[in-house]
């Protein structure tokens, strides 16, 4: 191990015990990530098994989430929309981190025309609402998951761009990719070899930052009916379903879903946080 | 003067940029445009003869030329499960839900740059961590589940407001329209008993906006007060024996409003989203809603408008706010 | 005489992630009326913090940990001096464009003060502010007023900052680093303009400074800060003809001509102490000194070596014949 190998994990170890609360946040996305990986073999009942007997059942020992309308059992479909749900955020994040982080990286060591093309771009994009353009993308290509998923990295472009351009930009300044092409490189191998890996670790904490409201912009277009359907199980579509029950008192139709959903955004936006405080120790808050 | 006009021209890329990216939406397609403005039930002839109507037979750019000058007379086109012209629907709905998105607005800020400013003065306080938590849990919200709980709570549990259906309850009548806001139209009127029924509609769905807009705003009030009040010319202030007010009101407080009026682009755009969301939520009869009731119904002219609209509409938020700033900041007046 | 300004004893600490930093050890002085003393030292000797100790605008770390001040008959330690400052005691900066309110006009920050403590109303307050932009020779005062500091050179500004500062009349004036960061010129005119200002309203001036030609050319008196210690103190012609603390003699020896600033100069050798430990030696200036002696490790007190002329040394150097 290196040195500043070492140093950054004695460092990410003080973050860590400073703030406790990253911790929470890393145990909860292992939890997050169990249940997105393992889905329906952790759920206790087949998540789309309606028995209109059991309806609207507050919750009981047996089901601890109660029932919905159909008598499904909430917690099964909790558990196995995780993977629905975070699949199409990361999904959405990592298309538009190769697609951002790679227009912003041209765009941060070309300069030029390149620049101006991504530049106007991203700004075209920051002049909608994000998520108004995003029901409108939905709308025009199509009412599907892919298409949910393209949006959602669409309106989430600007930012990597940004991000991925700054960072390039202070890389280039630096001077070492100058020494590295005097010694002979060229331009592709130079941004493969010199820039990327070191915009990476501010690109990877975007992308945590980024989950959480990818997460919530995905769960947003499912809640007002776009994207994935029922009966598939999916948050935002829970609490949708449960909104109509609200009123009359069914409340865990609703609360459920999307207190997990709730919870699964603040654990990314803390674990942001934290991994942001790891990269970059400069910019604590 | 003439520097708001320079501004107001500035603008004009960004709004072509919007038109174009709407067009395109509608018309480069992997479907048929055609089909889709048809709808789901129509025939092949009727589909063709629509093809025709809107001229989808000729070229592209002509067929933008054509969209330019339909915008230019204000038509956005029908609806084809109103009947209606998209553009009465918007206008009759847009103050619905213009007064929604400022009543949060207006809540947010009301909460949030005070509660900033306390954090700052009195950093390390209750109040400070108050501050830190709301800043984070605020942006983890969605909106669509907090306005259910506020439902729950306040309406079903206590039973403090009415039934979310709408701008006012079934046995009120709406007033006569002046400005299309119930909350000045009532006012207008002196008429105090609609107003109090058209406010008490109003504060959930304005609350749950609120509460999510709140987070962004308090975090960079705190952190700009914390740097103006560490800066020197406050210690400057502070030597010339001003009072507790004047210092930290007069002179810290404007002088940390610049970036929280810079941030107010990025929460109007989050706004103008959870907007549609609330408005299903709450039953609000603004153009979110009618947005979704398209969407649904594969009804494309309304959404098309209506993502125009509200890209617009920010356009010229944004707009708005950089003459504020300039109404605060001298150096941005005499800079450019 | 009666001093404006007595200060004994002065101690301030700060309290910080790394420990507790004591800024400053007992540091005494006093200033008559109407008389310019300079507080000189090097970077980081406690100029300012004691400046702002006496004015109490010490940030939250730090704590007065024990020591008087008094103006006249009045303890700023114990006073509630938002009626003081400003009107008793005033103070201005080095780069006065950052200590000046960047969007507010800087007639209306003139005014401000004035409404405070100069009796003005919102009515004349503005005519008055133009008035004291007159006072500091600023020309086409009534524009001026009207103007922002980023409209207005460095000189300006540091116009506009005194006219802040003596607006309420003062007793004392503290000048941090006035002239630093501006031209040679200007500089020049800003300490005559002080002066000026000094001499019309009989206001006491404390000139910290870097520069030791500055403080021998402005003041009456000058007392040498090292380390959270006042080393030495005397009129300042005593002080450059028989310097008796080492560290002020190298401090001279450092300043060859009138242009001379120290921080160009490397000839005092080290650095200054860790203020964090707890076993600084009694005398800071010990590991520095080529006169230590064994007993520099013992207690170290104030020895008065003359009518006005203190030194804190063990092993003070002869004075001249
Ligand atoms: N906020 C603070 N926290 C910790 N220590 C401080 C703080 N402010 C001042 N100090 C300590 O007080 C010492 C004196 O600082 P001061 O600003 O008075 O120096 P100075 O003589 O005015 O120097 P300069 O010529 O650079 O202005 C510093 O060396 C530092 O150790
Ligand atoms: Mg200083």
């Amino acid at each position: 191990m290196s040195a500043a190998q070492t140093s950054t994990f004695a460092h990410a170890r003080y973050v860590l015990g400073e703030n406790p609360v990253t911790l929470i946040a890393a145990l909860l996305f292992a939890g997050y990530a169990a249940m997105a990986v393992l889905g329906p073999a952790i759920a206790p009942y087949d998540p789309l098994a309606s028995d209109t007997m059991r309806a609207l059942q507050a919750p009981t020992w047996a089901h601890v989430f109660g029932t919905d309308q159909l008598g499904r059992d909430i917690l099964s479909r909790v558990i196995v929309a995780a993977r629905v749900d975070l699949g199409i955020a990361l999904a959405s994040v990592v298309l538009v981190f190769a697609a951002g982080g790679l227009a912003g990286l041209a765009a941060g060591f070309f300069g030029g025309w390149v620049d101006a093309v991504v530049g106007r771009i991203a700004d075209t994009i920051m002049a909608f609402p994000l998520f108004v353009l995003a029901m409108g993308i939905v709308a025009a290509l199509g009412n599907t998951i892919p298409n949910i998923v393209l949006a959602t990295a669409i309106i989430n472009f600007p930012l990597y761009a940004r991000v991925a351009r700054a960072e390039t930009m202070t890389r280039r300044e630096a001077g070492f990719v100058d020494a590295a092409r005097l010694s002979g490189h060229r331009d592709g191998a130079l941004l493969v070899l010199q820039v990327l890996p070191n915009i990476m670790p501010i690109m990877v904490v975007q992308m945590s930052l980024t989950m959480g409201y990818a997460i919530l912009n995905a769960a947003g277009l499912s809640f007002i009916g776009l994207g994935v359907r029922p009966p598939t199980a999916e948050w935002g579509i829970m609490v949708a379903e449960g909104a109509g029950f609200i009123v009359s008192g069914e409340w865990w139709i609703a609360l459920f879903p999307g207190a997990t959903l709730m919870l699964a955004v603040f654990c990314f936006n803390l674990l942001g946080d934290g991994l942001r405080d790891i990269a970059d120790p400069r910019r604590r808050t | 003067m003439r520097a708001i006009l320079l501004r107001l021209v500035g603008a004009i890329p960004t709004l072509f940029g919007v038109v174009l990216v709407t067009f395109l939406l509608t018309r480069v397609l992997p479907g048929d445009t055609a089909t889709y403005f048809a709808g789901p039930t129509a025939s092949p002839e009727s589909i063709a003869q629509i093809r025709t109507s809107l001229g989808l037979d000729r070229p592209l750019p002509e067929q933008f030329w054509r969209y330019l000058v339909d915008l230019g007379h204000g038509d956005l086109g029908m609806s084809l499960t109103t009947g209606q012209p998209v553009k009465t629907e918007l206008v009759n709905r847009l103050p619905a839900s213009a007064e929604l998105t400022l009543c949060g607005l207006l809540l947010a800020i009301g909460i949030a740059v005070p509660l900033g400013v306390l954090a700052a003065v009195r950093q390390g306080s209750l109040i400070d961590h108050a501050c830190r938590v709301v800043a984070t849990a605020g942006v983890s919200l969605p909106v669509f589940f907090t306005g259910l709980l506020l439902v729950y709570v306040f309406y079903f549990l206590l039973g403090w407001s009415p039934a979310p259906l709408g701008r006012l309850d079934a046995f009120a009548s709406a007033p006569k329209q002046h400005t299309g806001f119930y909350l000045v139209d009532t006012l207008w009127a002196g008429d105090f008993e609609t107003f109090r029924a058209a406010a008490a509609q109003i504060i959930l769905p304005a609350g749950t906006l609120a509460l999510f807009a709140l987070a962004p705003i308090a975090r960079i009030t705190r952190a700009s007060m914390l740097a103006v009040l560490g800066s020197e010319f406050i210690r400057t202030a502070r030597a010339s024996g001003l009072s507790g007010p004047t210092v930290v009101l007069t002179y810290a407080l404007r002088n940390a409003l610049l970036p929280v009026v810079t941030v107010l682009g990025m929460v109007f755009s989050f706004l103008l989203g959870a907007n549609v969301l609330v408005e299903k939520v709450f039953a609000w009869p603004g153009i979110g809603s009618y947005a979704i009731e398209a969407l649904i119904a594969s009804d494309y002219a309304p959404v098309q408008g209506f993502v125009l609209t509200m890209a617009v509409l920010y356009v010229l938020l944004n707009l708005a706010i950089d003459l504020v700033n300039r109404a605060i900041d001298p150096r941005a007046r005499r800079g450019a | 005489m009666s001093a404006v300004l007595r200060v004994q004893d002065l101690s301030v600490a700060f309290h910080t992630r790394g420990g507790v930093v004591r800024a400053l050890d007992r540091v005494g002085f006093s200033l008559g009326a109407g008389e310019t003393m300079a507080l000189v030292g090097e970077s980081g000797s406690g100029k300012s913090v004691t400046a702002y100790a006496i004015m109490g605008l010490l940030e939250a770390a730090g704590r007065v940990t024990g020591g008087q001040a008094w103006l006249g008959e009045t303890d700023l330690l114990a006073a509630d001096l938002s009626r003081i400052r400003g009107r008793r005691v005033a103070m201005i900066f080095q780069n006065p464009r950052a200590a000046l309110n960047p969007i507010r006009a800087v007639g209306a920050q003139i005014a401000d003060v004035l409404r405070r403590h100069g009796g003005a109303s919102r009515f004349n307050a503005g005519a008055r502010a133009i008035e004291a932009l007159r006072a500091v020779g600023i020309p086409d005062p009534a524009r001026r007023a009207k103007a922002y500091p980023f409209e207005l050179s460095g000189g300006m500004c540091q116009r506009v900052m005194i006219a802040i500062a003596v607006a309420a009349n003062p007793e004392l004036l503290i000048a941090d680093e006035p002239t630093t960061g501006l031209d040679v010129t200007t500089q020049a005119v800003v300490m005559d303009l002080i002066q000026a200002m000094a001499a019309r309203t009989g206001m006491a001036t404390i000139l910290i400074t870097h520069d030791l030609a500055l403080a021998a050319e402005r003041a009456q008196r000058i007392a040498v800060m090292h380390a959270g210690h006042v080393v030495e103190e005397a009129d300042t012609a005593t002080l450059l003809a028989q310097p008796r603390h080492p560290y002020t003699a190298r401090l001279i020896a450092a300043t060859p001509t009138a242009a001379g600033s120290l921080d160009d100069l490397q000839s005092v050798p080290g650095g200054l102490p860790d203020l964090r430990r707890d076993d600084t030696p009694p005398c800071r200036y010990a590991a520095r000194c080529e006169r230590r002696l064994a007993s520099c490790d013992g207690a170290l007190s104030v020895r008065a070596l003359a009518p006005g002329h203190q030194v804190a040394c063990t092993n003070p150097l002869e004075a001249a014949a």
